[in-house]
């Protein structure tokens, strides 16, 4: 049975998917300019990662290993994202318009997003969780996610309009800016074994 | 078919400094300068052999599940670098990690597909491919060049050591993932000064 506080703990601050795995990074710089649109984006990849996480499990253990097909779990794993994300965006688009006009332009982004695909290659490839821990990991992944993209947008809504030279204006000061997140990160490292 | 379709993804619309696209892999695994060259070739093999695929089969593929089938076209492709890497260098395997089958959702490779490959002939993809495969090979080349040396204060290839070392006390940080962050963004405000890109 693992620590599955301690799998949050690590997947929010220690090993934040954004800050220290690199990962998602596309949408983190490309949707960070406006706080409203960051919690819409960090709300979509929480849910997505939470239900992929669990489908990619369950098609891992039931489907490719008893088959012995593990080396294409790439193809499918990317299938199944791929699926699900149009099937909730059809789904939201016949049961809420208001959510579907909120919600919709994110959901196509995260399916080339890496934090998902990304996530759950380390459920079954690196960590090898169990079931729970899977999914746990994968709630868990999208919060800091949100974490970061959160205080990123933030930062950047003040830094348009500071004071900066003009070479660091936009993206060259958003890296700088994410430095400094991740060098605050790197205060969280070794919290949890 | 025309020159500039190569060495326009050189300089003027460089994939990862120019554009700012796949930037997981850009800044993940340039720690060092021999795991950027490993990513280059896994890279390169990928982008120009799928997309040429893509480009052959233009045709046949239905419009509106284009971008699934590119998807399943690139995850083939990065299966057998996988695999290929896997058997031969097990160790830049180990280095890669999760980053080697993330490249089926780099945002370069896709990105390439819909906007050229899907469009346009073989020739003209090849070369489009190949210039981007240069334009992202030399920016995680010049960024983990840049983070090793700072971090460790030598640049080692394959055992030889390229650059000898000058700096007594190198700062770690930089081989740390606020070092890369910190490169990106200070190359990006260079070129931005000297209108390069």
């Amino acid at each position: 049975m693992e620590n599955l506080l301690g799998i949050v703990i690590a997947a929010i601050f220690i090993n934040n998917i954004v800050l220290t795995k690199f990962l998602g990074l596309c949408s983190f710089f490309g949707i960070s300019t406006r706080v409203k649109t960051a919690v819409m984006m960090g709300m979509a990849v929480t849910f997505v990662a939470t239900c992929s996480s669990l489908i990619t499990w369950l098609v891992h253990r039931y489907f490719l290993v008893p088959f012995h097909i593990e080396y294409m779990r790439i193809v499918a794993f990317i299938l199944v994202i791929a699926s699900f994300v149009q099937l909730v965006e059809i789904t939201i688009r016949k049961l809420s318009p208001p959510l579907y006009r909120a919600f919709g332009i994110y959901l196509p982004l995260i399916t080339v997003n890496c934090a998902i695909l990304g996530v759950t290659l380390i459920n079954v490839d690196v960590e090898r969780y169990s079931f729970p821990a899977a999914v746990v990991n994968g709630f868990a992944t999208g919060l800091g996610y949100s974490l970061a993209i959160l205080m990123m947008s933030g930062m950047r809504e003040r830094l348009e309009i500071s004071d900066a030279p003009s070479s660091f204006r936009g993206l060259p000061l958003a890296f700088l800016t994410a430095a400094l997140l991740a060098l605050a990160f790197q205060g969280f490292s070794g919290m949890v074994e | 078919m025309k020159v500039q379709e190569f060495t326009k993804g050189i300089l003027k619309r460089n994939p990862v400094l120019g554009l700012v696209l796949g930037l997981c892999p850009v800044l993940a695994i340039t720690t060092r300068v021999e795991n950027a060259l490993g990513m280059s070739v896994a890279f390169t093999f990928v982008i120009v052999l799928s997309n040429l695929l893509i480009s052959l089969l233009k045709r046949f593929i239905p419009r509106d599940v284009r971008i699934p089938t590119f998807i399943v076209i690139i995850a083939s492709f990065v299966t057998i670098v996988e695999m290929l890497i896997h058997g031969y260098s097990p160790s830049l395997y180990e280095q890669l990690g999760i980053f080697l089958p993330l490249i089926t959702v780099n945002c370069i490779v896709l990105g390439r597909a819909e906007a050229f490959a899907s469009k346009r002939p073989v020739p003209e993809t090849l070369l489009d491919t190949l210039g981007m495969s240069v334009g992202f090979s030399l920016s995680i080349l010049v960024i983990s060049f840049l983070r090793e040396f700072f971090g460790t204060g030598k640049v080692l290839v394959f055992g030889h050591q390229v650059v000898p070392g000058l700096l007594s006390s190198p700062a770690t940080g930089m081989i740390l993932p606020p070092g890369a962050f910190l490169v990106m963004g200070i190359l990006l405000a260079l070129l931005k000064k000297a209108r390069v890109i």
